[in-house]
């Protein structure tokens, strides 16, 4: 699985950090950063959690 | 004892409404879901209305939250234009305003809320509120006509961005607000004198505690008499005074309504019958505090969990912090938590005087809010510890 994140989409709300820190990292410049595009299994569904919970519908799942 | 529902029937076809339905999928419920909407308009995303759309940035299409396609894939019927009129619980029936009646077996009460309006001025024409995409086009378009002077009635949030969009495109603004600080009731004096302060640095004249008492108008509106006896010559008026949940149709129903529907902690309204959204009041047991949430984050999850309720009693309490954002310039205001006017505020990174900062509210010696001008990562930072039950103290020591 990859993380997908629609930067046009994002708004910097910092929702998908506060489900997964480990993944996702809104930093002082207010940009939203992926740390781990390509995180295993174990973590969907707290990736699952985040594309539906992100107000924009920004981030998206890839299976390659 | 009470068993799952084999049919869901969802009353309210936007935001609660749409995430209860897909939540029923994705948990694998396999029978029917039907969506009842009053509104023409498949679900679609309102927090753009005051902002983007508003503004003339966005196209009316793109704020769609699903579409046809999606719903057949999903196998989520929906009734559009059709308006719940009666709720039967004994006989287990709703009745529509057509007449018709329609069985359920579950139900999702996610009829949301409509906006306050200012009494007579049903006739004058160029006075609106917003609500929905077509109240969003409809003061779109008196906006695209350059008018002299836009009146803001209420510095609440949504009027907030009402100002804030309608001075982006170079309008003349007057925001009138009834308190003698804006959202101190929700922010607190201190941070409610900020947002003021942001207001009157873009241009916008505001006038605080001052209440509203006419608009009037030959046919159209000309002008906004205050309660101090000064006038505002005002060719567009925009009543944002709040919102009352739509749970008329429930009346007679025996479900217990106050200021919502009356839930309890797992949001079940009764037997097999959840509620979410704005329509939803329930007792939040991380606040040990009944409350009504109008926030998008909120209607989103608790129409999840309203779903996951419905199959299963084991879903448990809903137990969210409330947080929300609110764009207003460029200045991204978010607020987490529940917060009052008269808790303690302690700015904790940043700094005011530059709008960029993070402040935390205390009360009996917690941590219960967190307000943001562009500080996401702070806001969700503290959220956190709210959501943990951390001390004042602890909050006020962290370094994020
Ligand atoms: C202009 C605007 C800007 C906003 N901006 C933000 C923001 O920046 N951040 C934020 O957190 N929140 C924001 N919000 C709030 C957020 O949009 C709401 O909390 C959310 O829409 C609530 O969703 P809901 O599904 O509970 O109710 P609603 O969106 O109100 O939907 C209820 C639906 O039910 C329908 N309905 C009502 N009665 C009946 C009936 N009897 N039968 C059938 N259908 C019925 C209504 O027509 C409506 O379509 C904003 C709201 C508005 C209006
Ligand atoms: S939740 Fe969505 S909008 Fe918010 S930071 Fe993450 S990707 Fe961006």
């Amino acid at each position: 699985m990859r993380i997908v994140v629609d930067f046009d989409l994002c708004e910097s709300n910092a929702v998908c950090m506060q489900i997964a820190p480990d993944i996702f990292e809104v930093r002082d410049d207010d940009f939203l950063y992926i740390l781990n595009e390509t995180p295993g299994e174990a973590d969907r569904a707290r990736v699952e959690e985040c594309v539906q919970r992100c107000p924009k519908q920004a981030i998206s799942i890839a299976e390659d | 004892m009470t068993r799952a529902p084999r049919a869901v029937t969802i009353v309210g076809a936007s935001l609660a409404g749409l995430n209860a339905a897909e939540a029923l999928r994705r948990e694998g419920f396999d029978g029917p879901v039907t969506l009842i909407g009053a509104e023409n308009h498949l679900p679609y995303d309102r927090p753009p209305l005051s902002k983007q759309v508003l503004a003339g940035e966005w196209a009316p299409e793109r704020v769609a939250l699903t579409d046809p396609e999606e719903l057949e894939e999903d196998g989520i019927e929906a009734r559009l234009g059709v308006r719940a009129t009666a709720l039967d619980l004994d006989a287990r029936e709703l009745t529509l305003h057509s007449g018709e009646t329609v069985a359920f077996d579950g139900l999702v009460i996610a009829t949301g809320a409509r906006c306050r309006t200012m009494p007579g001025t049903d006739q004058v024409g160029g006075v609106h509120v917003l609500r929905s995409l077509d109240d969003c086009l409809a003061l779109r378009a008196d906006l695209e006509a350059m008018p002299q002077r836009v009146v803001v009635v209420g510095a609440g949030f949504i009027g907030a961005e009402v100002a804030a969009t309608a001075r982006g495109r170079g309008l003349d603004v007057t925001m009138v607000e009834a308190l003698p600080t804006p959202l101190s009731r929700v922010l607190g004096d201190e941070m409610g004198e900020v947002c003021a302060e942001v207001h009157r640095d873009h241009g916008v004249d505001l006038r605080t505690a001052v209440g509203v008492e006419r608009i009037s108008g030959d046919g159209r509106v000309e002008r906004v008499t205050l309660s101090d006896g000064s006038t505002i010559d005002a060719d567009v008026v925009v009543v944002g005074i709040g919102v009352i949940p739509n749970t008329e149709w429930l009346d007679g129903s025996g479900l217990e309504v106050d200021d919502g529907v009356m839930c309890d902690a797992s949001c079940l309204a009764a037997d097999r019958v959840a509620a979410a959204g704005d329509v939803a009041r329930w007792p939040n047991a991380l606040f040990g505090e009944t409350m009504r949430v109008e926030h998008w984050d909120n209607a989103a999850q608790q129409g999840a969990h309203a779903a996951r309720r419905l199959l299963d009693a084991a879903a448990g309490p809903f137990t969210p912090v409330p947080w929300f954002w609110s764009d207003q310039y460029d200045r991204k205001i978010q607020l987490a938590g529940r917060v009052r006017g008269d808790d303690e505020v302690r700015v904790v990174t940043g700094s005011v005087d530059e709008r960029r900062f993070a402040a935390i509210y205390g009360r009996a010696g917690r941590i219960v809010g967190v307000l943001g001008f562009n500080r996401p990562r702070h806001v969700m930072r503290y959220r956190a510890l709210i959501e943990q039950g951390a001390s004042f103290d602890e909050a006020l020591a962290a370094e994020f």
